[in-house]
């Protein structure tokens, strides 16, 4: 926002928005840094019993007794039993019954199975269904010969449905679309599941085309259920290319091995993405490609010892499967200064080198990345990135103020540079620039913020006391 | 705030009734399966459970040990399982793992489903496929509503917002009705419903006939009226930064189930602790709908106004000093800690905020905004994706110059899409497939240009043949006229006149006066014209689907139609809600929101990574 920059204050000075900025910060902090102090300074009479009327938390910051703490713990408990062999192997001992039937309890139905259960004297016999709970009538209902508006309604309901009765094509659809004008998600997917057991596949999804309500549920149930093969099937029966090359793409993600992803990306080539995704897809491969080459030489590198950057800022993580940018930042992390360098520098790589190299704090490479000559020989640095910009990233890595100063001072907006030298403390630069403004008053002000007896200090004095200075205040 | 509230602000009904009930209800589906039961939650049930029972609850009804659903094998010993899930097939394939894991190590038990707030039949399918139904019985447990304040009732269904508009999926209609409906019957009759969306129709449909169904017992209004809106009507105010109080904790320490985790940053102690936020917190209660820039003025005044309380005590003789200790001392501690919280966090806020430019942010939003300086803009997230600042926050920004300016230019979406895809990935692809299904991150088609065009033309001819083309054209553009929709509704304010955030003149000051947010302006449109009237150019450049409906004749004009009942369906930002408590404060309304969850910028664009399913 290049342009803008210049207005920036001004936005934020004059617009119906001033009554707020987050740059007030200083300020603002301090004052609230006070009120802190003030608090925690009132009575000591807090100090002595100040725990009591809080909840009671444990070590995690959970209150004890609540139910996420609970199952922490119990987590907790069980990390050891955790490592036990995935699904228990066959034991001989018999499960002991649950033993306390105390308590109060509004059903009384499972404690009879006990009884008879022991009186029967295998435990292994399982008496209790929970059907026999269930009021005679919900038997009945089951077995009863409803109507197709009466079976979604009672699918609406979450009641017992039989669906078996419904064989014809018309009525199928009839149930279908019954299900979709009552907008209930839940029974259109019931008769979804119902039809797709009992019509073929050429069949269904012809049908489906013209109804895209019950359409979209389709493909969301095949989504839940993992049901890929069918859905893609589906897709392509639709004639919808794009989407099922970008769920055929997807499944790169469960493939671990970088070798094999690196195949399954270039065998998606071939697929007929929608837009430019068919480039995106290409560089994803081609990055991958390169990745895989980089972390086999750097591997090594790295294990070999030889080369001194890996030692002194080992590799956090493998670049595998990173972006394109974190590629490129890595690589002017550690392969700068190699011969294989790119022609064009688009800003997206400047800003990308730029942070690289001012995190190894190699303010050579920094400035050499801003130096151009022009045709007369001289060099005059230049940037495809505001110099705000370069400032805020190279203080973002902390950079000393002997660099920062230098980019400070080429901000080409006043008041933005004098913001920027303020709050990097640049006082050359914030003096100077008061100076080419001619204006008194705001040196005078700033007098007071530099240290007392300071160079700093005697500058402004002596510019102060110059006589030939034209002040415009 | 600085205005004093109506005086005949309206009493809301007691929400807690819904806690009692469903709390109840749990204790009751615990009883049908009698001795000791280990029960196994699901993660995102445990905050809301949490909020209505305790450990002790269900150890009282012979819960053994409570473990965290984890899609692994399960080292319980019990031999009686019981589930407490939301109904989601996957997590029903893993229960027919357990089952037939120990099936085939001869081991038996009892097997129960609890899914709530309702069972699907897909979920039961799973069960049959798995050759499990029979050995699993289920149930339901009713938990619809979850009152996290004595304003806000919340689904917990986060999901909603993607089953629904993205997927298209309307599983939860049915159940977004049958809360309604239990309001409706706790609370009502209500005597008139508004709504704008899709899904808000078939809502109140779907609610309506559960009505006729059940039997409605006559009883006095504490709610009169309720207002639908689906979150697809205004995507742009859930994409805005938020600046007030509330909505920055949520913003950034992310507020669950109406409690939030302050890390050692704020607590200044090596361990985090989880405060509750709520009307009970008195201090929070005052601030919580503030502008930030209020806040710290706000909390330095408490701050006075403790130590000259404090300061009473000295030269008091001791029976003084005995009633202030015994009266006054407990409250003024309270008072203290959390003032002492509230301090820290903003200024954990205030850290946070300055490190990230938040400055240039909230100028570039304003400048979407209102129309102004888009290249600028264009930049700005441009250089914000180079250097990689967080990809959720690129991304919004990327769904609200889209939003707001109806599509990105060919030219720029190409470029902008393949700079995100270098710097986050290139499985982003399948993201911006999501958004774009969506409406939330669109490339302008050639055609839709005439859309601009046409909707000038919309108000010089407004004949059949207008609407026809209309219609033809918002199916290809779907959503978000916004330029056309601000002017209208005057959405932005005149950016000459000053704004006050200390005397708000309107809900524009949850965006520091920038903008009203359109869900809000909309409620407040409708309440205002008691229905559509002179919103037809609106609900147009909306897309439609609203409606009005009477009711129950409201026998007089009670308190009850005071309080409105506004439900979102896909979710509500705490900004909203802040804007809507300050819209009662101004009308004399008492407004409740019901939401299908609470949500933000970032929980908005999470739901449609894919990096789930």
């Amino acid at each position: 926002m290049m342009k803008s920059k210049a207005d920036e204050e001004d936005y934020w000075n004059s617009s119906k928005y001033n009554a707020f900025t987050f740059d007030d910060a200083d300020d603002e902090l301090s004052a609230l840094k006070e009120t802190k102090k003030a608090v925690n300074s009132i009575g000591p009479l807090l100090a002595e019993d100040g725990e009591e009327d809080w909840e009671r938390v444990s070590w995690s910051g959970e209150p004890v007794g609540s139910i996420s703490w609970s199952v922490k713990e119990m987590a907790a408990s069980n990390q050891r039993a955790d490592r036990e062999p995935a699904f228990p192997k066959i034991s001989t001992e018999t499960p002991s019954l649950g033993k306390s039937q105390s308590g109060i309890s509004l059903s009384s139905l499972f404690k009879g199975e006990t009884v008879i259960r022991s009186l029967l004297g295998d435990p292994s016999l399982r008496l209790y269904t929970p059907e026999l709970r269930k009021p005679k009538s919900e038997y009945k209902d089951l077995v009863s010969d409803w109507s197709a508006e009466e079976t979604v309604q009672r699918l609406q309901q979450g009641k017992g449905v039989t669906l078996e009765k419904f064989r014809s094509l018309q009525d199928k659809l009839l149930l279908l679309d019954l299900a979709v004008a009552a907008h209930d998600g839940n029974a259109i997917t019931a008769v979804l599941i119902y039809l797709k057991r009992t019509l073929c596949k050429e069949v269904l999804f012809r049908e489906l085309e013209s109804r895209q309500t019950a359409l979209r549920h389709f493909i969301h149930y095949l989504t839940e259920n993992r049901e890929q093969r069918l859905l893609l099937e589906l897709l392509r029966a639709l004639g919808r290319t794009e989407e099922a090359a970008l769920l055929q793409y997807k499944d790169y993600k469960n493939i671990a091995d970088e070798n094999k992803r690196r195949d399954f990306l270039k065998s998606c080539l071939s697929l007929q993405f929608g837009g430019e995704d068919g480039n995106h897809v290409q560089d994803h491969y081609t990055l991958l490609e390169r990745q895989i080459i980089i972390e086999a030489a750097d591997r090594k590198a790295e294990r070999e010892g030889k080369l001194e950057v890996f030692q002194k800022f080992p590799r956090k993580a493998s670049i595998l499967n990173m972006p394109l940018i974190t590629t490129l930042y890595y690589c002017c992390f550690y392969h700068y200064n190699e011969p294989e360098q790119p022609a064009q520098r688009p800003k997206q790589y400047f800003t990308t080198a730029l942070a690289a190299r001012a995190k190894l704090k190699n303010w050579t490479d920094v400035d050499a990345m801003f130096n151009s000559r022009n045709w007369l020989g001289f060099s005059k640095k230049k940037s495809p990135l505001s110099f705000q910009r370069v400032v805020d990233i190279l203080q973002k890595n902390s950079a000393p103020t002997r660099v920062l100063q230098e980019y400070v001072g080429l901000v080409s907006d006043a008041e933005l540079r004098i913001g920027l030298a303020q709050k990097h403390k640049c006082h050359d630069i914030v003096i100077n620039t008061y100076r080419d403004m001619k204006d008194r008053q705001q040196l005078a002000e700033y007098r007071k913020k530099v240290e007392r007896g300071s160079a700093e200090e005697r500058k402004i004095d002596e510019l102060l006391s110059n006589q030939q200075i034209r002040w415009k205040n | 705030m600085a205005h004093s509230a109506r005086r005949d602000s309206p009493e809301l009904p007691d929400l807690s009734l819904l806690k009692r009930l469903v709390r109840d209800q749990l204790i009751y589906l615990l009883e049908q399966l009698p001795g000791k039961k280990d029960l196994f939650i699901d993660s995102d049930l445990m905050s809301p459970l949490d909020r209505i029972a305790n450990v002790s609850t269900l150890k009282q009804h012979e819960v053994d040990k409570l473990y965290k659903v984890e899609h692994k094998p399960i080292v319980s010993i019990s031999d009686q399982i019981c589930f407490l899930i939301r109904p989601r097939m996957q997590t029903v394939k893993w229960i027919c793992d357990v089952v037939n894991a120990d099936k085939a190590a001869g081991k038996f038990r009892r097997y129960k489903i609890i899914f709530t707030p309702q069972k699907f039949y897909a979920c039961e399918a799973v069960l049959e496929e798995q050759g499990v139904f029979g050995d699993v019985t289920t149930d339901e447990w009713a938990f619809y509503l979850l009152p996290l304040d004595e304003d806000i009732i919340s689904l917990e269904l986060p999901e909603f917002f993607r089953d629904n508009f993205l997927a298209g999926d309307q599983r939860w209609v049915r159940t977004a009705g049958s809360a309604l409906h239990l309001l409706h019957s706790l609370f009502g009759p209500f005597s008139k419903v508004y709504g704008i969306g899709r899904c808000s129709k078939m809502t109140y449909e779907s609610w309506r006939e559960q009505v006729e169904q059940g039997e409605q017992k006559a009883r006095h209004a504490e709610i009169g009226n309720v207002f639908l809106i689906d979150r697809d009507v205004d995507f742009v105010t859930p994409l805005c930064s938020q600046v007030v109080y509330e909505g920055l904790v949520d913003d950034i320490f992310r507020i669950k189930c109406g409690c939030v985790e302050f890390g050692p940053e704020v607590t200044s102690s090596d361990k985090s602790i989880k405060v509750m936020l709520n009307s009970q917190d008195k201090v929070f209660n005052e601030i919580r709908n503030e502008h930030f820039s209020n806040v710290f003025g706000f909390l330095s005044q408490k701050a006075r106004n403790l130590q000259t309380a404090y300061d009473k005590r000295r030269g008091m003789d001791i029976q003084q000093m005995k009633t202030f200790v015994s009266e006054e001392l407990k409250g003024l501690k309270q008072e203290h800690r959390l003032l002492s919280l509230h301090i820290s966090a903003s200024e954990s806020i205030m850290k946070k905020k300055t490190k990230q430019d938040f400055q240039e942010l909230l100028k570039t939003e304003h400048c979407l905004l209102e129309g102004f300086e888009i290249r600028e803009c264009i930049s700005f997230i441009e250089e914000h994706i180079n250097r990689q600042v967080s990809m959720i926050e690129s991304l919004r920004l990327l769904c609200l110059l889209s939003v707001t300016e109806n599509g990105l230019l060919p030219k720029d979406f190409k470029s902008l899409k393949a700079q995100y895809l270098q710097s986050y990935g290139a499985d982003h692809l399948l993201t911006f497939s999501n958004l774009r299904q969506l409406g939330l991150l669109v490339e302008q088609q050639p055609g839709e240009t005439l859309t601009v065009m046409e909707s000038k033309v919309g108000k010089l001819v407004n004949d059949r043949t207008a609407v026809k083309l209309t219609d033809a054209f918002s199916s290809l553009a779907k959503k978000s006229h916004f330029r056309a929709l601000s002017k209208k509704l005057n959405l932005v304010p005149k950016s000459d006149e000053e704004y006050d955030l200390r005397v708000p003149r309107d809900m524009a000051y949850i965006f520091s006066g920038a903008y009203i947010p359109l869900s809000c302006k909309i409620i407040e449109q409708v309440l205002e014209r008691d229905g559509w009237t002179g919103l037809e150019e609106v609900t147009r450049l909306i897309n439609g689907h609203e409606f009005a409906v009477t009711g129950a004749d409201p026998k007089s004009k009670s308190d009850a139609q005071r309080i409105i009942l506004v439900m979102f369906l896909g979710g509500c930002t705490f900004s909203e809600i802040s804007a809507l408590r300050f819209l009662g404060k101004e009308r004399g309304y008492k407004f409740i929101v019901v939401t299908t969850a609470i949500t933000n910028s970032s929980r908005l664009l999470e739901a449609l990574l894919d990096n789930n399913v």
